[in-house]
């Protein structure tokens, strides 16, 4: 798989927020710091951190939706040449789709056979027809409201959309929380399906365990940034296959691996520690660790962001 | 649907029941606090039409119950007002009802006028905002709106009148048809002619309310989940405003609209009154104070009523319109 | 931090602002002699000028000096008006939350009415119903000014008593009456004088607009309404400053403290800050 070109790579991706304090006065928020990541087609990255980490706006970052005050740094290649705000203009909604978490981000008031279909003319309505049919909706579901579907149907729907588009890349933005296991691995069986037909799926999610199963590979996502990009298989082997102690830590929490917690918390954007994020948690710190941020390095079939990894 | 419209009957049913409690309760109110006046309008009748004898004064009293105890008169007057008699004007020696009527035509037209204008471009320049927020056009308007809150309609009609009608010489100063003309010869142009200064007065006075509502909506809307999502289908600004925002904020800006009829009202009494516009404003504040007590009832019960209709559709606005109203399951 | 004391800024400019204002009106007028704003023929119809900065009227008075006396008698009413109002809106607010079912029924059911008619025609119907004068301007710009606010009250009073903090004090035993000073006035005080600020402007214009129609103050006493009224006459004689000068300075006052009272509206209540 990793011998193909990749679809996307990101390197060290920054976006940060300009707060307006007063009439003069600004200070920006740093919310992504050097984040790095690829993703190759027909693979699933699974972007995996605890809530608060900064991960849904790296998805607003790579369709190039962020608010106004957001400041963007760094390279994102998409397809081999540079994404620029333009070609993202001309991708969304096209070759890079969003599905949403929940039916909160369809329309309340527009009938879901018409959001479904997009504003783009002429309206794709038999091919939408088709696919509805395919995700076992019933035939009526065209003209509900977005309030009278079920959790199932919604999730339907919004996978819908990005098929529609005819998407290269499908940036899946929580889509599992408040689901049961049954319907969570249905959901994700979904991605799984999207990725085996040749696409490349982001798998933006907090439930780690079930990404291990369904991703090929993992990245840790820590106070705004990967600190290990690797392997599923190795996720599923245990810590001693990992390579940063936050991600080991993120595995011994797991419940099935006697849910230790680990000290402390994740640093708020805002008042990050200089060098490594994880150093104040992290029981490998030295004082080596504070002189600067860690570069990404190759170990094992993976990258990581720590400078005592072996 | 036949649920929905079954529902909506019951809301519409205990609407009606609460409107009749309500114009009730307004004409006790309106005939305890006439009745607590000082003004005699026996005495106002008599220096009215001059020359009434003492006899004849006697039979007016015996005619209007002065002597009466309240309690009784009210229940001579609310009986008449059900059979449809609202007593007869003193100041126009007509009956009431008539002069409602004729005059509330006026006052619609004028009202019309100034409701469409101010709904839209309310609506037009809240959207232009919440487009453009915190931007150059949005702080502008914004203050715009705020200032001509801080104005009384009535010194806005005069600053027109100034302008339009005393240096400009467009329009003219007032009535709502050339003076010395029969009514069937005025021309349409001529009604509109005179229409025009009232209705910009009022519409001035009623935007701003409408067009920051719609702003603030707008930007909830914008703020949205959906309109994340739409963007990342790849959704312009244009398409956005279009597909979901008008989708989303027209209801609420329509039952606002509606819902402002007493502020309406209120204006055209003042818009009115500067315009020397016959309608049923100018009509209401010469019964108060040449002591015309049945038409000054009249028009308060009548501007109770109008009020009425304004939040009846409103509220039934609301249960047709919205989906997730009219199409939960019971 | 730093937004808030901008904003308190605000709020002291705006008061300095508006002490100005109200001294101007007052003493100003008190202190300058009565023959000064007396007619003076040889003075009449005067466009504004240094000597007259509004200009003069038909019987040669000094349109400012008139002015700042109407607005004297505007702000009177205006502060005593929305006084009584902003005291009746905070006890019936109360009453409203704390009182039986059938008591909030009926005050939602009076607040309803007095919307349901428009305001000026109320204020219409109570001033004719008090012989007009001042005495009913000040009731009925009172009495249809209160609804906005008790709704507020209403709300803040409910709110407030679902808090966790108020069930643990009626849990220790403490009296309705400790709860109400200790707990809900510290929180309706603010909430009390940034109403009272808002309905300022509200009943001086109210008072204008009942003025102008001729009810309220007799044609001697020059509040603005009756200044303005007055103007129209002479409109089409030339005479524009009559109607725009005292206009200028009335909404000039109005935008001050509907400013002060909404810049302090959001120092007490930043979450409702966005509009």
């Amino acid at each position: 798989m990793n011998e193909k070109k990749p679809l996307l790579e990101i390197s060290d991706l920054s976006v940060s927020f300009l707060m307006y304090d007063g009439s003069l006065e600004r200070s920006s928020l740093q919310v992504i710091s050097n984040l790095s990541l690829t993703v190759h087609p027909g693979e699933i990255l699974a972007v995996a951190g605890s809530s608060g980490s900064g991960k849904s706006l790296l998805a607003s970052a790579i369709l190039g939706i962020l608010p106004g005050n957001a400041s963007v740094e760094g390279a994102m290649r998409y397809g081999g040449e540079p994404l620029t705000p333009e070609r993202q203009k001309v991708l969304r909604g096209g070759e890079i789709a969003l599905v949403p978490q929940s039916v909160a981000y369809l329309d309340p008031l527009m009938k879901v056979g018409r959001q479904a279909d997009g504003h783009k003319k002429p309206r794709p309505t038999a091919e939408r027809r088709a696919l509805f049919r395919r995700f076992g909706l019933p035939e009526e579901t065209e003209g509900l409201y977005p309030f009278q579907l079920s959790g199932g149907m919604a999730r339907r729907v919004l996978v819908s959309t990005a098929l529609l588009s005819n998407a290269r890349l499908v940036i899946a933005d929580e889509p599992t929380p408040g689901m049961s296991l049954d319907q969570a691995k249905e959901a994700l069986r979904m991605f799984r399906d999207l990725a085996d037909e040749g696409r490349s799926v982001i798998l933006i999610t907090h439930d780690i365990d079930l990404a291990f199963d369904f991703a090929d590979r993992v990245a840790v996502f820590y106070a705004g940034t990967t600190v290990e990009t690797a392997p599923a298989a190795d996720f599923r082997r245990g810590p001693e296959a990992l390579r940063h102690p936050y991600s080991r830590a993120l595995w011994s929490a797991l419940p099935q691996n006697g849910f230790t917690p680990i000290d402390g918390f994740q640093p708020y954007a805002g008042s990050l520690p200089a060098g490594c994020l994880f150093a104040p948690r992290c029981p490998l710190r030295t004082a080596a660790c504070e002189a600067g941020t860690p570069p990404m390095r190759d170990i094992r079939g993976g990258e990581v962001r720590c400078i005592h990894a072996t | 649907m036949s649920g929905a419209f079954s529902r909506i009957g019951r809301t519409f049913l205990r609407y009606l029941v609460k409107t009749a409690f309500l114009l009730l309760a307004v004409s006790i109110i309106a005939f305890a606090l006439v009745s607590a006046s000082p003004v005699d309008p026996v005495q106002q009748y008599v220096l009215g039409v001059g020359g009434v004898s003492p006899e004849q004064r006697l039979e007016l009293e015996a005619y209007w119950g002065v002597n009466d105890p309240p309690v009784e008169r009210y229940f001579t007057w609310l009986g008449a007002l059900l059979r449809g008699d609202f007593g007869q004007s003193l100041l126009y020696r007509r009956p009431v009802i008539d002069i409602i009527a004729e005059r509330f035509l006026n006052s619609l037209a004028l009202m019309l006028c100034a409701w469409l204008f101010s709904g839209l471009i309310g609506f037009g320049l809240g959207c232009l905002m919440g487009m453009t927020r915190d931007r150059l056009p949005d702080k502008i308007i914004k203050q715009v709106c705020y200032i001509l809150s801080s104005v009384p309609t009535f010194w806005l009609g005069l600053l027109l009148l100034l302008v339009f009608a005393v240096w400009l010489g467009w329009f003219p100063l007032g009535f709502s048809t050339p003076i010395g003309m029969l009514n069937e010869d005025v021309t349409l142009a001529q009604r509109l002619h005179h229409l025009f200064l009232p209705a910009l007065t009022l519409s001035l006075m009623s935007f701003a309310n409408i067009a920051l509502h719609t702003r603030s909506k707008l930007v909830d809307v914008l703020e949205s989940e959906y309109v994340l999502f739409a963007r990342a289908r790849g959704e312009g600004p244009g398409s956005i405003l279009r597909r979901h925002g008008l989708r989303n904020v027209l209801l609420p800006a329509l039952t606002l609209q509606f819902a402002s009829f007493a502020e309406l009202f209120g204006g055209s009494v003042m818009a009115e009154n500067v315009f020397s516009y016959p309608g049923l404003g100018s009509a209401v504040a010469a019964a108060g104070l040449n002591s015309d007590v049945p038409l000054l009832l009249g028009i308060t019960l009548f501007s109770a009523l109008f009020v009425c209709v304004g939040n009846l559709t409103a509220n039934i606005l609301y249960g047709v319109v919205d989906p997730q109203i009219r199409e939960e399951q019971p | 931090m730093k937004r808030h004391w901008n904003r308190r800024r605000k709020v002291v400019l705006y008061t300095v602002l508006m002490a100005l204002v109200v001294l101007a009106a007052f003493a100003y007028g008190a202190l300058i002699p009565e023959s000064a704003a007396a007619p003076d023929f040889s003075q009449a119809k005067l466009p504004p000028s240094l000597a007259h900065p509004f200009g003069t009227d038909w019987l040669g008075r000094d349109l400012f000096l008139r002015t700042l006396k109407g607005l004297s008698v505007s702000l009177t009413v205006g502060v005593a008006a929305s006084l009584i109002s902003a005291v009746a809106a905070v006890l019936i607010g109360i009453a409203a939350a704390t009182g039986s079912r059938a008591v909030d029924g009926v005050i939602t059911w009076i607040i309803d009415l007095v919307m349901g008619v428009p305001h000026t025609v109320l204020v219409i119907l109570i001033s004719f119903a008090c012989g007009r004068g001042l005495k009913g301007l000040l009731a009925g710009i009172a009495l249809t000014h209160w609804t906005g606010l008790a709704r507020l009250i209403r709300a803040e009073v409910l709110q407030l008593r679902s808090q966790p903090y108020i069930a643990v004090s009626r849990r220790l035993g403490k009296s309705s009456g400790w709860i109400l000073t200790r707990h809900l006035l510290p929180h309706l005080v603010p909430q009390f004088f940034v109403g009272l600020i808002l309905m300022f402007p509200h009943a001086i214009l109210h008072e204008a607009s009942i003025s102008f129609l001729g009810y309220g103050l007799p044609p001697e006493q020059p509040a603005i309404g009756i200044i303005l009224a007055e103007s129209m006459k002479y409109l089409s004689a030339g005479m524009w400053w009559l109607a725009v000068c005292p206009g200028l300075l009335l909404v000039a006052v109005v935008l001050l403290i509907d400013r002060l009272g909404e810049n302090l509206r959001r120092i007490v209540d930043p979450y409702s800050a966005q509009e």
